[in-house]
């Protein structure tokens, strides 16, 4: 049987959520799986990250650089080559990080890759029968991995539940003089935060939320008009700002803003993972669509199936009217 | 600069339902409407403007059968110099390293400064970059929406990281870059501006031409295999309102008030 590891993401000294999920996820691969974390970066907060995985994993594999402060990818690529031993499943988060790591490691290591798995469903000798999305989440798939070489697996967030047990009663390893050279061609400059806009849709207990089904930007102040009627704020997925419709400060999504509203009307919107993630706190939930087959209708309380160019403007006036 | 930019057909997931066929062995092709992939296109854009501003020239290339010929053509007519199709029965099935590994072959047939793809396509798996700059060896930066050419070795970019901000970093040349959208915003072409490129010629390289095997080229050698696809069963989902649009409209304010969405 593999061994399986998983690369931890983690921010000022706390692991992101998906450490603990990528632990459950070991164990959809194979029950009886050990999991070994392996944890890059530097000073007192390495430490910290590398402390709480031990409760979670087996092995807690610390890498300690000054260059794994801002944790670039390509460093973490020669790190891992050197450290990982060859032939074994390796983890990530399917998040930007990941993204950027997983399908070049998968080369130098001569491993399979996949991508944004939401579900394994075991192992069979050589091949890992994986769940993945595709077309935006319109359908699934399932796929067979080839693992007889290793493999690298990039979950998605959110898509296991925790394994919140702390029972594994684990070590930390110290592999840090198995680093080796990091030189790189990449160098990290800095982060330019997000800009704050006019609209802090972070703030409003209701929002109206547009995706593409707006269709044209004249549109908008249909959904904004809505918006006045019941005392929300419009908020849009990611095509209306790569459109440059509205502002980025307006988007909700994992590459926008995270909201906690009380009620989140989408309109329009197909609900991809990434737009889905930007949503906490579970708000009620009402989608409009005219795709009855839109992911967001498997996510929402309540649904319409219909034009919102149509339905919107019927349903303001009759709360205007009110 | 020398740009190369990695094009694909797609089913278009805003003009299409995707619906899974009777067996599940692929979606219901009948009726698609294909275009190039979302991301790709601007990435095409990108090269363009990059050219434009430091000289150059951009070659677009697709790995598709011959329908992905008129893709090509659409992206020549945003203003490439030269696009090719990378077409062989054996390609088919191919998983995202085989792929990669096209068009790896077809890049070591010239010499360029930058390689573009668009960051994900439509399966969602954001790989082809990453593996094509691990197999040239040479760097990468997925999920790009800023490039600024500092000189003819080096280009300051900028990555969507989480929450919207944005991290910047120097990257030698040669690299590949994997484009986000919103990066730029893509000219538009029209019918007349396709005609004008119609003539074009655009060469189809097969495997003997790439000099790929044949014994790994296409699903022999993929260690990702799709079984099927299938409709997840997701328990109730949403309640669908129903009725006219009155009885909906009043349903779904009565909905709204009870939950504070209503002001």
């Amino acid at each position: 049987m593999k061994n399986i590891f998983a690369y931890i993401t983690h921010k000022n000294g706390v692991a992101e959520d998906s450490a603990l999920e990528m632990a459950a996820a070991a164990k959809r691969i194979n029950p009886d799986s050990q999991a070994t974390a392996i944890i890059a970066g530097s000073g007192p907060d390495l430490d910290a990250v590398c402390n709480e995985m031990a409760s979670s994993y087996k092995e807690a594999w610390k890498l300690e650089n000054e260059a794994f402060a801002y944790p670039n990818a390509e460093l973490i690529r020669k790190a891992l080559i050197n450290v990982l031993p060859k032939g074994e499943i390796l983890l990530m988060p399917h998040d930007t990080f990941g993204m950027d790591l997983g399908p070049g490691l998968s080369i130098k290591l001569d491993a399979a890759f996949v991508a944004d798995v939401v579900d394994f469903e075991g192992s069979d000798g050589d091949l890992m029968k994986i769940v993945r999305q595709e077309y935006s989440g319109m359908v699934s798939s399932h796929v067979n991995c080839d693992i007889s070489s290793g493999a690298v697996a990039n979950v998605r967030p959110g898509a296991f539940q925790p394994d919140e047990s702390k029972s594994a009663n684990g070590q930390v390893i110290d592999k840090s003089g198995e680093i080796g050279d990091i030189s790189a061609k990449r160098k990290f400059i800095e982060i330019v935060e997000a800009e704050v806009g006019d609209v802090d849709i972070t703030k409003s207990d209701v929002l109206v939320s547009i995706g593409r089904g707006i269709e044209d930007e004249d549109n908008i102040e249909i959904a904004q008009e809505l918006a006045d009627a019941i005392g929300a704020v419009v908020s849009c997925s990611r095509p209306i700002v790569d459109a440059k419709w509205l502002e980025k400060s307006r988007q909700v999504g994992t590459s926008g803003q995270t909201v906690k509203p009380k009620v989140y009307m989408a309109l329009g919107i197909s609900g991809s993972f990434q737009h889905l993630g930007g949503i906490k706190g579970s708000p009620f939930m009402v989608a409009i669509n005219k795709n009855p087959k839109a992911p967001i209708f498997q996510v929402a309380d309540v649904g319409v199936v219909a034009d919102i160019l149509d339905f919107i403007p019927g349903l303001t006036e009759k709360i205007e009217g009110a | 600069m020398e740009i190369f930019v990695c094009v694909k057909r797609v089913p278009d997931t805003s003009e299409n339902e995707i619906e899974v066929n009777s067996d599940g062995t692929d979606i219901e092709r009948d009726d698609l409407v294909y275009s190039v992939n979302e991301w790709d296109n601007y990435a095409v854009e990108e090269a363009i403007q990059i050219r434009d501003k430091v000289g150059g020239s951009v070659v677009v290339a697709a790995v598709g059968d011959e329908e992905s010929e008129e893709v090509i053509r659409r992206e020549m007519a945003m203003g490439v110099d030269k696009g090719v199709l990378l077409s062989d029965d054996i390609f088919e099935k191919a998983d995202g390293k085989g792929i990669a590994n096209i068009l790896k072959a077809e890049i070591e047939k010239g010499s360029y400064d930058l390689i573009l793809t668009g960051a994900q396509a439509e399966a969602g798996a954001a790989q082809v970059g990453g593996m094509l700059a691990a197999m040239l060896d040479i760097p990468y930066a997925s999920l790009v929406n800023y490039i600024e050419v500092l000189d003819d070795k080096k280009l300051k970019v900028g990555r969507e990281i989480e929450g919207g901000n944005q991290e910047m970093s120097e990257i030698d040349l040669p690299c590949v870059l994997s484009i986000q959208t919103g990066i730029n915003e893509p000219r538009y072409v029209g019918i007349r501006g396709i005609r004008k490129v119609a003539s074009m010629e655009i060469p189809v390289h097969g495997s003997g031409d790439l000099g790929l095997d044949d014994s790994t080229a296409g699903e022999a050698g993929a260690k990702v295999k799709r079984l099927n696809y299938f409709v997840p069963d997701l328990g109730e989902g949403a309640e669908i309102l129903e009725g006219s649009d009155d009885e909906i409209i009043d349903k779904l304010i009565e909905l709204l008030k009870a939950k504070g969405g209503v002001k």
